[in-house]
């Protein structure tokens, strides 16, 4: 069963979000969506300086079998992507809440998020 | 519809499978990566359980002569111990499958169509018979398909046959097949090996009745691990399959498509002197060009950027729609993304730069001549 990270929220659309404290917020796919989707071979993300919105498409990843919109689960400013994910989407599969995170966010405001407990028992996870 | 388990779904659960619903049956999709599964096949071997596909048996006296009639090609004239790709249309042309028939005998054929046309397949087949001195039989339910495919594969089949028959395995052609001697558990029992595949590699397809799968597939690993055999899924046969631009009942062909416009004229046999099912039409089809000099063709597309076209995404000429993707994806040996589209014959010709409809936004592909992958021989 795909691992679900108990310190992080996530989004009905399998988006995770880390609060680092102050700072802005880091953002990644969870484990779920990364086993569902299979080996992900793209991903296209927002650049930093625009804007997401919660809720909204901000990008894709694409996997051999499937492609995917990524949902950004907050609204505000992206203020850095991973680099080394573009040049490596294997490492949404590897490391989904490690390596393999997305896009950092100053948040204005979040949309609707689950705790990790709902999450995992929405989609068969395990905590 | 009813979800039909094949006799080694035991065996795919014990693997950690995930499953996927092909043609009805409940199949394994990958075991743990399908990129790793697609390159164990380029680079070693991959073992697959094709067991959904179906295996009808036509015997008796006019056995080649109903063939003839029934399918596209001319199956009287295929040797004893080889196999023929064919088709088997409608009286419009259009393919209702296509398929394999090994000949096993002066008036013996195994016919091995696709597992979701099998039962459509079995039951044209036993109408299509009437006045002929041939009989049909469905065996599809008890027989089970293992196919070990890649470089590795004959190096792997050879330690489970007696040393005396080696050479039976080895001179063995690509599509030709064989009764050999397999020893699993101790006990050599006597299997049909073919040496067919649908990956671009060589490779081996065996058939045997469902109590022996399991045996023969858990031997297969323990002997093959040394050799870099690992179970591998429909998720990387398709990847697979692609790559070698071989097409796939229900993305590339149907039955409102014809041979000629899927590049497969060679395969409809309007020489054959006895009438065939769609004979008429196709010859109809051919005489106006359809797919040749209008309408539209099968052809490879290889995108520039990194994004891949799917199925069903429109490809456009200057912005105006000139074609649909019937399948596409990134190919992970070659490191960029393939497609296979039915395109206008104008921009049919390799070296055409045309886009494809991503999601919204057009992107460049170039048609290239099929196979998008030939491996080294």
């Amino acid at each position: 069963m795909s691992k679900v990270a108990s310190e992080l929220k996530y989004s009905a659309e399998h988006e995770w979000i880390a609060a680092d404290g102050a700072g802005p917020s880091t953002i990644g796919v969870s484990a779920v969506a990364a086993d569902a989707l299979g080996d992900i071979v793209y991903v296209d993300l927002p650049e930093a300086g625009s804007t997401v919105t919660a809720g909204e498409s901000c990008g894709e990843i694409e996997s051999t079998k499937s492609v995917s919109d990524l949902y950004s689960p907050v609204t505000g400013e992206v203020t850095e992507v991973n680099a080394a994910v573009v040049d490596d989407p294997a490492l949404v599969n590897s490391d989904p809440y490690g390596a393999g995170w997305l896009f950092k966010v100053a948040v204005d405001s979040e949309g609707p998020l689950l705790t990790a407990p709902e999450y995992a028992a929405a989609n068969g996870g395990e905590l | 519809m009813t979800e039909n388990h094949t006799a080694l779904y035991g065996e795919h659960q014990k693997a950690g499978a995930s499953f996927t619903d092909f043609g009805g049956w409940q199949m394994p999709l990958k075991y743990s990566s399908e990129l790793a599964e697609h390159h164990a096949v380029r680079n070693a071997a991959g073992l697959f359980d094709l067991s959904h596909m179906g295996e009808v048996w036509v015997t008796g006296p006019d056995a080649g002569a109903f063939l003839d009639y029934a399918l596209a090609g001319k199956l009287s004239a295929v040797a004893v111990g080889k196999a023929k790709y064919s088709l088997i249309c409608n009286a419009d042309g259009g393919i209702i499958d296509d398929l394999i028939s090994y000949r096993r005998g002066d008036e013996k054929y195994l016919v091995v169509p696709n597992a979701g046309n099998a039962a459509t397949v079995a039951a044209l087949l036993a109408e299509r018979a009437a006045g002929f001195d041939a009989v049909v039989e469905d065996a599809s339910s008890e027989t089970s398909l293992i196919a070990v495919q890649g470089p590795n594969a004959e190096a792997i089949l050879l330690t489970l046959v007696p040393q005396a028959q080696h050479s039976l395995v080895t001179e063995l052609k690509y599509y030709a097949a064989v009764e050999v001697g397999f020893t699993v558990n101790g006990t050599v029992q006597d299997l049909l090996l073919a040496r067919t595949g649908y990956t671009g590699e060589d490779g081996f397809e065996i058939y045997l009745p469902n109590g022996g799968a399991a045996a023969l597939w858990e031997t297969l690993l323990e002997n093959g691990q040394g050799q870099g055999l690992i179970p591998a899924g429909l998720a990387a046969r398709d990847s697979l399959r692609l790559e070698a631009g071989m097409p796939l009942y229900g993305n590339e062909l149907s039955t409102s498509g014809h041979a000629y416009a899927a590049g497969l004229g060679p395969v409809v046999s309007l020489a054959k002197e006895s009438d065939f099912i769609g004979k008429a039409a196709l010859a109809a089809i051919k005489a106006a060009g359809d797919g040749i000099a209008s309408g539209r063709k099968l052809v490879g597309l290889k995108g520039v950027g990194r994004r891949a076209a799917r199925g069903h995404y429109p490809v456009l000429k200057d912005g105006a729609v000139i074609g649909e993707v019937t399948s596409g994806q990134p190919s992970p040996t070659l490191g960029y993304p393939v497609a296979m589209a039915y395109v206008d014959v104008a921009h049919a010709e390799p070296g055409t730069m045309l886009d494809v409809d991503l999601r919204g936004k057009a992107e460049p592909f170039e048609v290239v001549a099929l196979p998008f992958y030939k491996r080294q021989k």
